[in-house]
């Protein structure tokens, strides 16, 4: 839902990054207001995981130039933890197996994290299990899942579905989404969607990054994002991606090659 | 540290003046204490020139006090609540006083003791082993018992040093299919040394669970024999942390003596600050279609030191031995250190031999994921130390687990 006077939660500014010597992102710009919903798509390789990495702190990526302000405040100086707890999630492309640690005390002590940053009172373990069943009819997970070590042994679309469990719990304002829908089966597909679409309020915002219009058709995107060699070429309605699921990404050479000649 | 271990002669000083400050051989151990200290007297110190000893400098010995500690204020039996007999073990008063034997546990009468007492530690190949020998020097009791046949029960075993030398010597026989759940704690609270030597034989279809938990601190040693005899379709379940200890050496010395017994080792040793945990284990199957299933796990912090060693022989008579040994190593510090090295001798042909060692730091892609979800960075990193201990922790019986509160281990970062 697009509303001009909606406040800004999330503001990029001409961001750089590299990874190692290698630089990925070269001036990013994008600005998200509260209730709205974009999509970032683009070929492999552009930066979109880079990007959403890079907005949720992982210590591979230097930030070489631009700025990210995440309602006003500089969200490039804060540490992971401290991003997450103030309302910005990133859903792993890849979530990570951690063999040893229970799923459902990793939700917990991160749910806590977040409660204590808004002020509400730590969950024991009795509180903690009657809020996450409530959470896991979100994406329609078997409980069973939370007994086992994180993500261990799950299949593709369990570890998405964990992945969109998190973000019920954790509450965010700024969801960033790295292809929540690769692996997923078509049912699960609409649970998911389903679960991302009531999480969504008129103050949070969402970024998905996809490369199918599938999930689009389920979560309709007010603004739609090409990213390419590090950067977003053009920004449209949702009838871009309906025009990308078409024309498919030959156009983007071109518009490169352009702009580098406007360079040179 | 360096320029007494080049010096022989300080090195062995601190011996001499031990043994000639032990009482005289007394009690029904007083032969065993003689030849123990005749042994002291011949045999040098280990050092690092011995392959056995490379890695593990045994200096910080000559710091400690090691006059024999007074007794504990409270000796003998703990309580027992229903099927379980806990027992305080402090080297000197009799920890089965007062005490009620439950049926089919007997206590090893002297013509039993005289025969029993070595045997295991001979057929293990270890009796003049120098930890032995100095446990054997001072030792003047040993508790002995006789697990009667088809008997269950689940022992505890308490020891808790205040300060000096704590000989601690142990002898169990199990009989056929009798059932011994052993849950031993370690306690060192001040500085000194405790030495420990355990013999167990376990009749055919006889089992032993032990879970040993010896918590020290840095101005503390444990030198640890665990040597176990295993005749066929028994089971031994071995498994033991140690942590906070300046030095812990441990040695799990198995025989299947005639093969077709089930070995479970598992291994967990947690370093820090300038501490040394070495385990040397040896398993040897004497007869075919033994098994052996052994996991090592240790973690270095600061300038700790973890070695491990893990010997397997598998001679011509052990024929379809299926054996499996792992090491995994948590890497916290680069200035700590870790030495591992499986020492598999195979002989015979038609065997499953696999072993295997990783060492490791905490993964950055599993700390950040923790990160991404609110979670500080050390409540992550304790998270992922937890998790790596935990695969042997859960194999220690529930009492001996609840002796380790993984979360107040600090290792120290120095
Ligand atoms: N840690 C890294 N080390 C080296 N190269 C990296 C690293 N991370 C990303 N890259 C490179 O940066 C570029 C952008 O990668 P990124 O993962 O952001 O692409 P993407 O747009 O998410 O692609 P996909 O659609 O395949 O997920 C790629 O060329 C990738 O190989
Ligand atoms: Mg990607």
């Amino acid at each position: 839902m697009i509303r001009p006077d909606a406040p800004v939660l999330l503001e990029i500014r001409d961001l750089h990054a590299r990874v190692e010597a290698k630089e990925i992102l070269k001036g990013v710009n994008l600005t998200i207001r509260a209730g709205e919903v974009h999509a970032v798509m683009g070929r492999n390789g552009s930066g979109k995981s880079t990007l959403s990495k890079v907005l949720a702190g992982h210590p591979a990526y230097t930030v070489t130039g631009g700025t990210v302000h995440y309602r006003g405040e500089n969200l490039l100086e804060l540490d992971p933890e401290q991003r997450a707890r103030i309302g910005v999630f990133l859903g792993f492309q890849y979530p990570v197996e951690i063999p040893g640690v229970s799923n459902l005390e990793f939700l917990r002590v991160a749910t806590n994290a977040r409660r204590a940053q808004k002020g509400e009172e730590e969950l024991d373990t009795f509180a903690f299990e009657d809020l996450v069943r409530d959470r896991l009819k979100v994406v329609q997970m078997d409980p069973a899942f939370l007994d086992r070590s994180v993500n261990e042994g799950f299949s593709g679309g369990e570890k998405k579905r964990n992945e969109i469990l998190q973000m019920a719990l954790l509450d965010p304002l700024v969801a960033i989404l790295d292809e929540t829908d690769s692996g997923l089966d078509i049912d699960a597909l609409r649970i998911v969607a389903g679960g991302v679409n009531q999480l969504a309020t008129p103050d949070n915002a969402t970024l998905l990054i996809t490369h199918y219009q599938r999930l689009l058709d389920a979560i309709t995107p007010d603004y739609v994002h090409v990213m390419a060699a590090g950067r977003i070429l053009r920004t449209g309605g949702k009838e871009l991606a309906l025009e990308l699921e078409e024309r498919g990404y030959d156009w983007v050479d071109q518009e490169l090659a352009a702009l580098a000649g406007e360079v040179a | 540290m360096t320029a007494s271990l080049s010096a022989p002669t300080s090195r062995t000083a601190w011996l001499e003046r031990w043994l000639s400050q032990l009482p005289a051989p007394s009690g029904p151990l007083a032969a065993v204490q003689e030849r123990g200290r005749e042994a002291l007297a011949q045999q040098p110190v280990p050092s690092s020139r011995q392959e056995e000893w490379r890695f593990t400098d045994l200096s910080l010995l000559q710091d400690l006090p090691l006059a024999q500690a007074a007794a504990a204020p409270s000796g003998g039996a703990m309580s027992s609540e229903a099927g379980v007999l806990r027992l305080q073990l402090d080297g000197r008063t009799d920890p089965l006083a007062g005490v009620e034997l439950p049926a089919g546990l007997q206590v090893l009468s002297d013509s039993e003791l005289a025969q029993g007492l070595g045997h295991t530690l001979a057929a293990t190949g270890c009796e003049h082993h120098w930890p032995v020998e100095l446990n054997h020097a001072s030792a003047g009791r040993v508790l002995a018992l006789r697990l009667a046949s088809r008997s269950k029960l689940k022992l505890e075993l308490h020891s808790t040093a205040q300060s000096g030398l704590l000989p601690l010597r142990l002898l169990l026989i199990l009989e056929e299919k009798a059932e011994l759940e052993l849950c031993q704690k370690i306690v060192a609270q001040g500085s000194g040394l405790i030495s420990l030597v355990l013999e167990a034989h376990l009749a055919r279809s006889a089992r032993l669970q032990h879970g040993l938990v010896a918590s020290g601190q840095a101005d503390a040693a444990l030198l640890a024999h665990l040597a176990i005899e295993q005749e066929p379709e028994s089971h031994l379940a071995l498994s033991s942390v140690t942590v906070g200890w300046g030095l812990a050496r441990l040695e799990p010395r198995l025989v299947q003596v005639d093969g077709q017994a089930s070995s479970t080792l598992r291994g967990l040793q947690l370093v820090g600050g300038r501490q040394i945990a070495d385990t040397h284990s040896h398993v040897s199957f004497a007869g075919p279609e033994g098994q052996l299933d052994q996991l090592h796990k240790a973690v270095a912090a600061g300038h700790g030191r973890s070695v491990f060693n893990g010997a397997v022989q598998v001679p011509r008579a052990a024929q379809r031995t299926n054996a499996a040994q792992l090491s995994r190593n948590l890497l916290l510090s680069d200035r700590a250190r870790i030495d591992t090295k499986p020492e598999l001798e195979i002989v015979a042909d038609d065997v499953k031999c696999a072993h295997g060692a990783t060492v490791s730091s905490l993964q950055t892609d599993e700390l950040f994921y923790l990160q991404s979800r609110g979670i500080d960075s050390d409540q992550a990193a304790g998270l992922l130390k937890r998790a790596f201990c935990e695969e042997v922790l859960r194999d220690l019986p529930p009492a001996a687990r609840a002796w380790c509160p993984i979360e107040q281990w600090q290792l120290e970062d120095a």
